[in-house]
């Protein structure tokens, strides 16, 4: 094993103690922080795997804006601060199987047939450069296409939140 | 490096997404596991991608597109919260029955439509 896989592992199991932590922690705020957490692990990952780009992508749209709109949203909701109370057992123990199921599955069909490949990183220091060229030449299309996705959200979200109309005298 | 280690991280991360998914109640934590199994599933893209050395970086394009749609999503899912929150005062997803014809046969269930539309 060498230092980047150690690297790897330790962010791995960062990220994956993180994500058992929100998903089972009862404070509900707590779960929220540590979804932070798990994402700037996966965002180191993208580091390791040489997507830098997407590595500070990662941290400025997961960790910087999907944890602070959820933060918002349990604030809004008046969430309760304290603990609350877990699921029923019986929820719980289907869950738990079919989350196991699904963890034993994946493992095995991924490591079955790929567990002994190895990837070359590579090592020019243009990473993003290169990724931006890809972008921009042979992904235009669907890339525009993403950002009337975006608008469309957008539009879609201030017509939710503002209200009925006539409900306020608009 | 090993191709196993990302893998087998992605689908940890993708497991505890769906107990998640199945576990909680309040619609947030739901959204919330929702992006673990995102971020499952673009480890494994650029994992690919770098294993691929894929000229044309599809796996990390599809990245940055899963990483947008799954801004829009928690935006508007968010907006849906907020606006079920605002009407029902609850984002438990377990008092949302009002489609369910069981819920509805047993009791109210604290609706507020009128009673005996939905029969």
């Amino acid at each position: 094993m060498n230092a980047v896989e150690l690297a790897f592992a330790l962010l791995g199991a960062v990220a994956v103690g993180a994500g058992a932590l929100v998903v089972t922690t009862n404070r509900i705020v707590h779960a929220a922080l540590w979804l932070a957490v798990s994402l700037g692990a996966v965002a180191g990952m993208f580091l390791l795997l040489t997507a830098e780009l997407l590595a500070w992508v990662q941290v400025l749209i997961y960790v910087g804006a999907v944890v602070v709109l959820v933060l918002f949203a349990l604030m809004l909701t008046r969430a309760p601060i304290g603990p609350t109370p877990s699921a029923p057992a019986g929820r719980l123990a289907v869950a738990g199987a079919v989350a196991a199921g699904t963890a034993v599955v994946l493992l095995a069909a991924l490591l079955g047939t790929l567990g002994v490949e190895r990837l070359e990183l590579s090592t020019t220091t243009d990473g993003a450069r290169e990724f931006g060229t890809a972008l921009f030449s042979g992904w235009v299309l669907p890339f525009e296409v993403l950002s009337v996705l975006l608008l469309a959200a957008l539009v879609g979200a201030i017509v939710l939140s503002k209200g009925r109309r006539g409900e306020d005298g608009r | 490096m090993r191709l196993a280690f990302p893998l087998a991280v992605s689908a940890l991360l993708f497991s505890l997404g769906v107990f998640g998914v199945l576990a909680r109640r309040n619609a947030v934590l739901v959204l919330m596991s929702v992006e673990l199994m995102l971020n499952g599933v673009t480890i494994n893209l650029v994992a690919f991608d770098a294993w691929w050395s894929d000229a044309l970086h599809g796996g990390q394009v599809l990245t940055l597109f899963v990483i947008t749609i799954a801004a829009a999503e928690v935006g508007l899912g968010l907006a849906i919260v907020l606006l079920v929150f605002r009407n029902r005062a609850t984002s438990d997803l377990n008092d949302l029955g009002l489609l369910d014809e069981r819920a509805e046969a047993t009791e109210g269930n604290g609706d507020v439509t009128e009673p005996g539309v939905a029969r």
